[in-house]
């Protein structure tokens, strides 16, 4: 713990997305405006004391469509990778315990996924459904398993042949306890790091299809619709445009930074 | 090496198998069937779309059947026409009888996505081998923390914005460069120079935005497998028989960092054919994301199979060129010591 209190990357992550997340929960609390209320008489205004990141299109208050659009962008990257997290994990332990044709069935699923272009697939089974939050967090899931089930696999291709574990095997331990006593614990590690990064990789495919009008539907506020909203009027309202990227930039950063420092960290290698 | 390519090719076999189900299941994933009364509930498919697509995809036919005739005219590489576009050919040109040719879509479009990603992995490896290795030699300077920072945030900026920003910077207020398209208006009537610059000055921000990212994460991967093998036990050799430091990395060090980076561009082509719908459409360019994208929004279902078959593909070829020119350029493997 203490090593992760002296790491500057993984504390500066975990700020940042504390941060965030506050503001976030207390959303309905601090934001000044219903993010949805449209005020023909404000329209276009440009950040001030009475709207912090000023108004758009429709006389919304931006500040208080970035705080509801924060909720967007974090509960899509929990989401997603929760979905894929779990997926990686099941498809990579029963290949990496059974190994035989179950890994190599496995593998080669996982050759097939990661051959055809992520962002193309996500596209194309959204133009077959219907652009929702939750069907972009089910896509977005089904799609970024990959990396999680390769390093599962790894991490139980290196551990299955410890004494610990052909101990419980000898002594009658089902599969599946030790998958889950003495497999996935000591896999964690990695597990955790992958997860943090690709919720940063969840967060810009999220606000990328938002962007494209593909993701989150308006009137909910998402940081890429705010943004694709402010595109028609960048020439005379930049702050449409600065502050959703920004915010995307700075989410994205911190998860990138939490992830990479909590590699450092909770590395053996580095402990001394 | 004769042996191991024979048997990478027909690897892609099996693999080819896969991305066709694939694609198929997703196909079927349109509410019910696009036959069924979901799907006329939905706005965006008319009576007259899903009678096409009935034809075309057999849907009246068992689920198996379906599968067989669909991949039986995909292996004929015919990917039937565009619902919109006037019924273009979705692969390739076709002649009617008058002689006419009317080109295909990802015929007209595929080389616009591959000149704008060859430019870019180029770009990439040159800037990154240097940034990389550049950080490596001065790790915990102040030269090594600027380019990690540029790593991080290159890694974090959202492209589209980026791109918008520059949008607006170079070409909006100070209109230093062209931002939709990749011609000029009158561009037929340049000089062979002319239209070269042209093109260039039409790419320039398309292929910053789609290789920023790919520049940062190949940085980072040079950075970090220079320190590696800066060391490792050959360097501390080469450099105590008295190689000066220059030449111990950069002839020794990284030629063994750069390798991999022969399987890393392999990898990362279904990220950078996936990238260019985002790029091409900002831009207005017409590539093969842009249509992509066009069809996502159009619903046009023959257009959306062909590029996710023909991208897979791409992906497919992609990563069997850079398997064997990593045999090719490891002696190891080349011999066949390892395989």
């Amino acid at each position: 713990m203490s090593i992760f209190l002296k790491n500057p990357l993984a504390m500066s992550g975990l700020i940042i997305i504390l941060a965030i997340l506050i503001l976030a929960l207390i959303a309905p609390f601090i934001a000044p405006y219903d993010p949805n209320f449209i005020n023909i008489e404000s329209i276009l205004l440009p950040p001030s004391i009475i709207h912090l990141m000023g108004t758009d299109g429709l006389g919304r208050d931006v500040f208080s469509r970035m705080l509801y659009g924060a909720q967007i962008s974090l509960l899509v990257g929990f989401v997603a990778v929760g979905i894929a997290t779990i997926i990686g994990v099941i498809l990579g332990s029963l290949a990496g315990f059974y190994r035989g044709w179950v890994d190599s069935l496995i593998m080669r699923f996982v050759d097939i996924m990661l051959s055809i272009p992520t962002f193309f697939l996500i596209l194309a089974v959204i133009a077959f459904l219907t652009p929702s939050i939750w069907n972009i967090m089910i896509v977005i899931g089904l799609t970024s398993w990959m990396g999680v089930t390769r390093l599962v696999r790894a991490e139980f291709f290196s551990l299955r042949q410890r004494e610990y574990v052909l101990a419980a095997e000898t002594m009658g331990s089902n599969h599946f306890s030790i998958i889950m006593k003495h497999l996935l614990p000591n896999s964690l590690t990695p597990i955790i790091v992958s997860s943090v990064l690709g919720i940063a990789s969840a967060v810009l495919v999220e606000s990328g299809l938002s962007f494209l009008g593909l993701g989150v539907q308006a009137p909910t506020a998402s940081w890429g619709n705010i943004l694709t909203d402010g595109k028609e009027y960048i020439q005379f309202a930049w702050w449409l445009s600065l502050f959703p990227g920004l915010a995307i930039l700075i989410t994205v950063l911190g998860y990138n930074l939490l992830g990479e420092g909590l590699r450092d960290v909770l590395d053996p290698k580095n402990k001394n | 090496m004769f042996s191991y390519l024979i048997k990478r090719i027909l690897w892609m076999v099996p693999m080819l198998i896969g991305i066709s189900l694939i694609s198929f299941f997703i196909m079927h994933l349109a509410p019910g069937d696009v036959t069924s009364s979901e799907a006329s509930f939905n706005p965006r498919a008319s009576e007259e779309s899903r009678q096409k697509l009935r034809e075309l995809y057999n849907l009246d036919k068992p689920v198996i059947i379906q599968y067989g005739l669909w991949v039986k005219r995909i292996v004929q590489l015919d990917f039937g026409n565009s619902f919109a576009s006037h019924q273009k050919p979705v692969l390739w040109e076709r002649k009617d009888k008058s002689g006419n040719i009317t080109k295909g879509l990802i015929q007209e479009s595929l080389p616009i996505t591959l000149m704008i990603n060859l430019i870019g992995i180029f770009i990439i490896f040159s800037i990154s081998i240097v940034l990389g290795s550049l950080s490596a030699i001065s790790q915990n300077t102040w030269i090594d923390r600027s380019i990690t920072l540029f790593v991080f945030v290159g890694f974090a900026i959202p492209g589209f914005w980026l791109a918008l920003l520059l949008m607006y910077w170079t070409g909006v207020s100070n209109q230093w460069l062209p931002i939709s398209g990749l011609h000029s208006p009158g561009f037929e009537s340049l000089s062979s120079f002319g239209q070269f610059t042209d093109l260039l000055k039409h790419l320039i921000l398309p292929v910053s935005i789609s290789s920023l990212s790919g520049l940062a994460g190949i940085s980072l991967y040079v950075r970090n497998g220079m320190l590696d093998i800066l060391h490792q036990d050959f360097i501390t050799t080469a450099r105590s028989k008295g190689l000066e430091e220059i030449k111990v990395v950069f002839i020794h060090a990284l030629k063994n960092a750069v390798l991999p980076l022969i399987t890393i561009v392999g990898l990362s082509i279904p990220g950078l054919i996936g990238g260019s719908v985002i790029a091409e459409s900002i831009f207005a360019i017409p590539g093969m994301g842009k249509l992509f994208y066009d069809s996502v929004l159009m619903r046009d279902f023959p257009v959306i199979m062909g590029i996710l078959t023909i991208g897979s593909v791409l992906t497919l070829i992609g990563n069997l060129l850079a398997d064997i020119g990593y045999a090719w350029a490891d002696p190891r493997v080349r011999k066949g010591l390892v395989k």
